[in-house]
């Protein structure tokens, strides 16, 4: 179970994607897990062969538990972590007889299961489940009392805060489908207010990792208003001769200008662990994405410092569509280098965002408004926006911070290709 | 999509049709049929920039129409939307 943020600790297997048997590259997506923060694809980080998986569906197990065995592509024959079953028995931890019988019937190896019996012993019933996973894997799952889901349905399910069990199914076999869970939530049965509130483990998760950032991380603030019309005027000619499949919006304007002003300021761009802070080479630009129904994630577009500003605007857009469908990437999840915050055309004019741990700087810009301004000793209407930073103070200090956001105002105001 | 809005309506039923798929496209969860026909929609179904510019795209893949960036005010409402389409497709 990979950790998919500073403040998780467990996540819940809701599928797996890859079953005993199949290659798999590294970078494809292996499963698929539940966190506080909505549905995530888990990738492999090694190429092989999945030999056996070990957490069932539906299954929440702390970060660092194995979820499946991949024998590596090097290793020709047996397994790596192989099943030497007379020796069950004195692994190191104790499982009970029953268990050690059913291990033995369905060929499987205990030295590495968790058990859930006192003392961390095996029990039958442990054995079980890594024997049903094993099946469930194939081809024909056995209907049992599980709840049955489509992904997008629990992905829907979870987004628009429906209970799963109080939806009924019109796919296959009884399965929910993603309609079900749409028309169940435009049903008049509405939750209260306590009911919302125990269900949303998201809230849970920003309170975690927000609380932990205002506890640990000495922020100090920086605000510099920019003058945007340049910016406008630029992608208002560039929007203009293009097909609207190909428009960009000004929040890529504020992801390119922060990209590429954040390359002078390396201290910026780092994880901070211990109070010592790393800097990355890598600009894996965090963005966060308010969803439909509640709730924010901040996920990374990843090497954004490789992308033209059409492919940022792409990224951009494939990245808030599967954030608001619940299918980020683990990778995405867990590796943004600093985070961009922008409130929208219809937000207020300005924000002070708090730093997401591990990272040491967060840069905000609140709605472009109308305001008088001064060019040239006149006062004139121009359409400003300002832009803010947060920043750990143990890492940089507000000269530097400022110096940062008139490096983003400069890339602003003269906006060019690529 | 599995709809059955034809391509390029030819009457105002169908630019409602169209104007109600693209709503939901991007409001899931929300009614287009009970919008105001006069509400803008982006403060009506609280939807932000991306997501009025996915509207504008399946509005464009459904009736062959490019909407450019200085009419998006003209198609923020049902009703404007439905004016709007209707000149642009000569519907009467």
């Amino acid at each position: 179970m990979p950790s998919l943020g500073a403040d998780m600790d467990a996540g819940t297997l809701r599928a797996w994607r890859r079953g005993p048997g199949d290659e798999v590259v590294r970078g494809d997506i292996i499963a698929e897990v539940e966190t506080d923060k909505g549905i995530v694809e888990v990738e492999v980080y090694a190429s092989g062969v999945v030999e056996r998986l070990l957490v069932e569906p539906g299954t929440k197990v702390p970060v660092g538990t194995p979820l499946a065995l991949i024998r590596a592509a090097s290793e020709q024959t047996t397994p790596r972590v192989a099943i030497e079953k007379p020796r069950i028995a004195t692994s190191v931890r104790s499982s009970t007889p029953s268990a050690r019988k059913l291990a033995r019937e369905r060929d499987l190896d205990l030295s590495h299961l968790r058990g859930t019996g006192r003392h961390g012993s095996i029990t039958r019933s442990d054995v079980a489940a890594i024997a049903g996973s094993v099946e469930l894997a194939g081809v024909h799952e056995p209907a049992g009392t599980r709840l049955r889901a489509s992904p997008l349905a629990r992905a829907r399910a979870a987004v628009l805060g429906v209970d799963l069990r109080r939806v009924e199914p019109t796919g296959r076999q009884g399965v929910v489908i993603a309609a079900d869970v749409d028309r169940a939530a435009k049903a008049p049965t509405r939750l209260s207010a306590a009911e919302a509130g125990t269900q949303t483990g998201m809230r849970k998760a920003i309170a975690a990792a927000m609380a932990r950032s205002k506890r640990e991380i000495p922020h100090y603030y920086a605000l510099h208003t920019i003058d945007m019309e340049p910016a406008l005027e630029w992608l208002r000619d560039r929007n203009g001769e293009r097909p609207v499949q190909r428009r960009l919006l000004p929040a890529v304007l504020f992801l390119r200008a922060v990209v590429l002003a954040i390359r002078d300021f390396p201290e910026l761009n780092a994880h901070c662990d211990g109070g010592r802070a790393e800097p990355s080479e890598a600009v894996h630009l965090g963005v966060a994405v308010s969803l439909r129904g509640g709730g924010l994630v901040a996920p990374a577009i990843l090497h954004a410092e490789r992308l033209n500003i059409d492919q940022l605007m792409s990224e951009f857009q494939d990245l808030v569509l599967r954030a608001r469908a619940g299918q980020l990437r683990a990778s995405e999840m867990s590796s943004p280098t600093i985070t961009v915050t922008s409130l929208g055309e219809r937000g207020v004019e300005a924000v002070l965002p708090v730093i997401v741990p591990p990272q040491v700087a967060i840069v905000g810009f609140g709605a472009i408004q109308t305001r008088p301004y001064v060019v040239d000793e006149k006062v004139v209407a121009r359409r400003l926006v300002v832009a803010s930073l947060a920043a750990d103070h143990r890492v940089s200090d507000g000269h530097r911070g400022g110096k940062f956001l008139a490096a983003i105002a400069s890339r602003l105001k003269e906006p060019k290709e690529p | 999509m599995s709809q059955s809005v034809p391509l390029r309506p030819s009457d105002r039923d169908g630019i409602r049709r169209v104007l109600i798929e693209s709503l939901s496209y991007v409001a899931p969860e929300a009614d287009g049929s009970s919008l105001q026909p006069t509400a803008d929609i982006r403060e009506a179904l609280d939807i932000d920039s991306m997501d009025f510019l996915r509207y504008v795209t399946k509005l464009h893949a459904l009736t062959g129409i490019d909407i450019p960036e200085r009419d998006y005010s003209s198609v923020s409402t049902l009703r404007g939307a439905e004016t709007y389409l209707a000149l642009r497709l000569g519907v009467t």
